[in-house]
């Protein structure tokens, strides 16, 4: 009987008997150890029966191609399912992409997809430099790549009707140029034209909102082009991708709809003996432990580079680790060879307690949930009891060998962003400004003494297309103090802040220990007299502080002064947002509604008005008024 | 070899395998449609090592069919690499 049937047994008697984080925990190493058609089926099957646990996500997924990619669903389906999304998939007919991105009636507007991936193939699309690039002169050659503007063209319609985040395939090499060896030699080739195509390509996503460019060409170069092809099965079924790479298609499809799901992880909490560095601090001492450049301490100075990497895009990185603190930060601050250091952690649980334990202070110390941590350690046996008593934490499957660490967390796609704004490097200092703040916190008497003591600015001002990303990243992210949790895409917000009748406003706070940056975004709609708030959040770091008042004061006043005598605004209840819950209520609103999904509330502005807390010093950006044409 | 096929039948299609018998076709299993035929056919090819032909592809539509055309593939691979 081989290892992965008796695990499927295992997990079969962990289902039958209702063991449902030991189930998952099962399936999950199931399928790291399986990937297959057949295994996508097996899963697929026992995450349905998990759903009421596993509450997944519900994300559509249209997929507009030119061959053929049905194998790969049931593999996208499984991983995904795993990672707590549930795709629907919808695949266009073949080489119907251009009808479905142009024919606002066909079937993909009609799906409201959430994400759109175009996959097309430089044959397909750019044949004059795939099939025919020797029947052709050096002009011809080149004019064929302004056959992009037609590419542009249909991207842009689609984007004008959905606002569904588009991922476009990039253009592959041939992995045997037409003309030999003479491709590499001198100026323009085959491949440095498709360079320069995929250059364009770039320009054009950049230009447009919600717009993703998945590196198709490097995707294939990874795995090597001649194992990348099955050329038997692209001339006897369409099929260009060998059957043992399809998995590599779909997992690299799933790093995409991470981060526009919003199934991200924002902290990564570390152990340290055998993981940051090889040995046991307290056994083998400063002198003993296996860290630096050279083997066999290379692997732990490998992963130390990643964590740095992730530190430097904004993930925050704490410690979880059974050892003396004292023995543990020796080692931290003394090593010559650590690339971290103790300013590079927001965090740290180092004593002998129980790592479930560290990972739930880790999560309320730096206010997010667990569903926001992500755990590495070598140990297995500490893997599968956070898996068992935490399973919201995602937890790293290492391999066996140490020399593996490094890529399985570059692999981990919960690290995935599609935006880098300013605010995500500079998170790592932010939080250690907090620290202080918290420790202020504690030796003012009142509480309207600790408010006067912050010196806090609250800047306004309409998203512009700089600042579009981040506002978009807030709606993702935040669970909180998030009054609807709608996740507007970043080209909803786009179509909004065009819009004469709604307004983006984003918060930008500061205070006597710096710059929170942008950390509230306030969403609002009006319809003759009225104003709805569609969206009204704050970032975990400036809850109760009172921001929240200043800012629903900003827009009682905006909107008063533009005719409007009532502010209406929805309180849809999650299993996170309690900190929000009686935002209107404490704001004198008025229950004016109650349904299944929430509670609308509404004051009456001719009536009541909102104060502006006096301890905080409340601006518009001047230009606020006269960038309403920010996106025209 | 059929209780392999049975398995993979079982998984693709996504019923129980209880309800996966020789006679099973795309007239019997409701999922059993052209779009997961392809994955059953990769299926095969992974789990037996051998590579179908699209004229091969199109007769595959019971158990027992899928069961006969391995017994052949195979005892061929089998004698070719002997």
């Amino acid at each position: 009987m081989s290892p992965s049937s008796n695990l499927r047994k295992e997990i079969d008697q962990h289902l039958a008997a209702q063991n449902r984080e030991a189930a998952l925990s099962g399936l999950r190493r199931f399928w790291s150890s399986e990937s297959g058609p057949a295994a996508a089926g097996y899963v697929i099957s026992c995450c349905e029966k998990l759903r009421p646990f596993l509450r997944p996500t519900p994300y559509k997924v249209a997929i507009l191609r030119s061959f053929t990619l049905e194998p790969v669903t049931p593999l996208l389906r499984a991983a995904a399912f795993l990672a707590g999304i549930d795709i629907t998939v919808q695949l266009s007919g073949f080489d119907t992409y251009v009808q479905q991105m142009l024919d606002p009636d066909s079937d993909l507007y009609a799906f409201q997809p959430h994400a759109v991936i175009l996959a097309v193939q430089t044959r397909d699309l750019f044949p004059e430099l795939w099939d025919t690039y020797t029947d052709l002169s050096r002009d011809e050659q080149r004019a064929s790549l302004n056959n992009i503007g037609t590419l542009a063209e249909w991207v842009r319609i689609f984007r004008s009707r959905s606002a569904a985040s588009l991922i476009i395939h990039n253009f592959e090499k041939p992995a045997t140029p037409s003309a030999g060896l003479l491709d590499a030699q001198g100026g323009d080739s085959q491949s440095a034209l498709i360079e320069e195509l995929n250059q364009r390509l770039r320009g054009l996503a950049a230009d447009l909102p919600g717009v993703h460019i998945l590196d198709y060409e490097a995707l294939a170069s990874r795995s090597g082009r001649d194992n990348w092809h099955d050329e038997r099965k692209w001339l006897t079924m369409r099929m260009p991708i060998a059957a043992d790479k399809l998995s590599a298609m779909a997992q690299e499809w799933l790093r995409f709809l991470h981060p526009l799901c919003g199934r991200i992880g924002k902290v990564l909490v570390t152990d340290l003996d055998n993981t940051l560095w090889g040995g046991v601090i307290g056994e083998d001492g400063m002198d003993g432990i296996k860290l630096g450049r050279e083997y066999p301490g290379a692997f732990h100075h490998a992963l130390q580079r990643v964590l740095l990497d992730l530190h430097n895009r904004g993930i925050l990185l704490a410690i979880a680790s059974k050892n003396n603190e004292a023995d543990a930060m020796q080692a931290i601050e003394g090593h010559p060879e650590m690339l971290l250091r103790e300013r590079h952690f927001a965090a740290r649980q180092i004593h002998w307690e129980s790592k479930v334990d560290s990972l739930r202070r880790i999560a309320e110390e730096l206010n997010v949930g667990l569903d926001s941590l992500v755990f590495l350690d070598d140990n297995p046996v500490e893997r599968e009891n956070v898996r068992l008593a935490l399973p919201e934490v995602t937890v790293i499957d290492l391999p066996p060998d140490s020399m593996g660490y490094a890529k399985a967390v570059r692999n981990c796609p919960f690290f995935e962003r599609l935006s880098s704004s300013e605010e995500d490097r500079k998170r790592g200092i932010l939080y250690a400004e907090q620290r202080q703040r918290k420790d202020l916190e504690q030796t003012v008497t009142s509480v309207e003494d600790y408010y006067y003591s912050l010196n806090q600015r609250v800047e306004l001002a309409k998203v512009t297309k700089q600042t579009l990303d981040r506002a978009a990243q807030l709606l993702k992210k935040t669970n909180q103090f998030n009054l609807t949790t709608r996740r507007h895409s970043e080209a909803d917000i786009a179509r909004f802040a065009a819009d004469p009748d709604w307004d983006v406003y984003l918060a930008r706070v500061t205070d006597r220990f710096g710059d929170n940056g942008i950390t509230g975004v306030c969403i609002t709609h009006r319809v003759g007299a009225v104003c709805e708030i569609d969206t009204f959040l704050l970032s975990c770091r400036v809850i109760g502080r009172t921001v929240e008042t200043a800012i629903l004061h900003f827009i009682a006043e905006h909107n008063r002064a533009k005719g409007v005598s009532q502010l209406d605004g929805w309180f849809l209840p999650t299993p996170k947002n309690q900190p929000a819950e009686s935002f209107y209520a404490s704001h004198k609103f008025i229950e004016k509604s109650r349904t299944d999904s929430g509670t609308l509330w509404s004051i009456d502005l001719r009536e009541s008005s909102i104060n502006c807390p006096p301890w905080i010093q409340l601006s518009m950006e001047q230009n606020a008024e006269k960038s309403e044409c920010a996106y025209a | 070899m059929l209780e392999r096929t049975r398995a993979i039948v079982a998984d693709i299609f996504e019923v129980p395998l209880e309800q996966v018998l020789p006679e099973s076709s795309p007239d019997t299993i409701e999922t059993w449609d052209s779009l997961r035929h392809l994955n059953l056919v990769l299926a095969l090819e992974q789990e037996f090592g051998i590579q179908f032909s699209p004229e091969e592809i199109e007769q595959l539509l019971s158990v027992e069919l899928i069961v006969a055309l391995l017994a052949e593939k195979i005892v061929l691979v089998e004698s070719a690499s002997a």
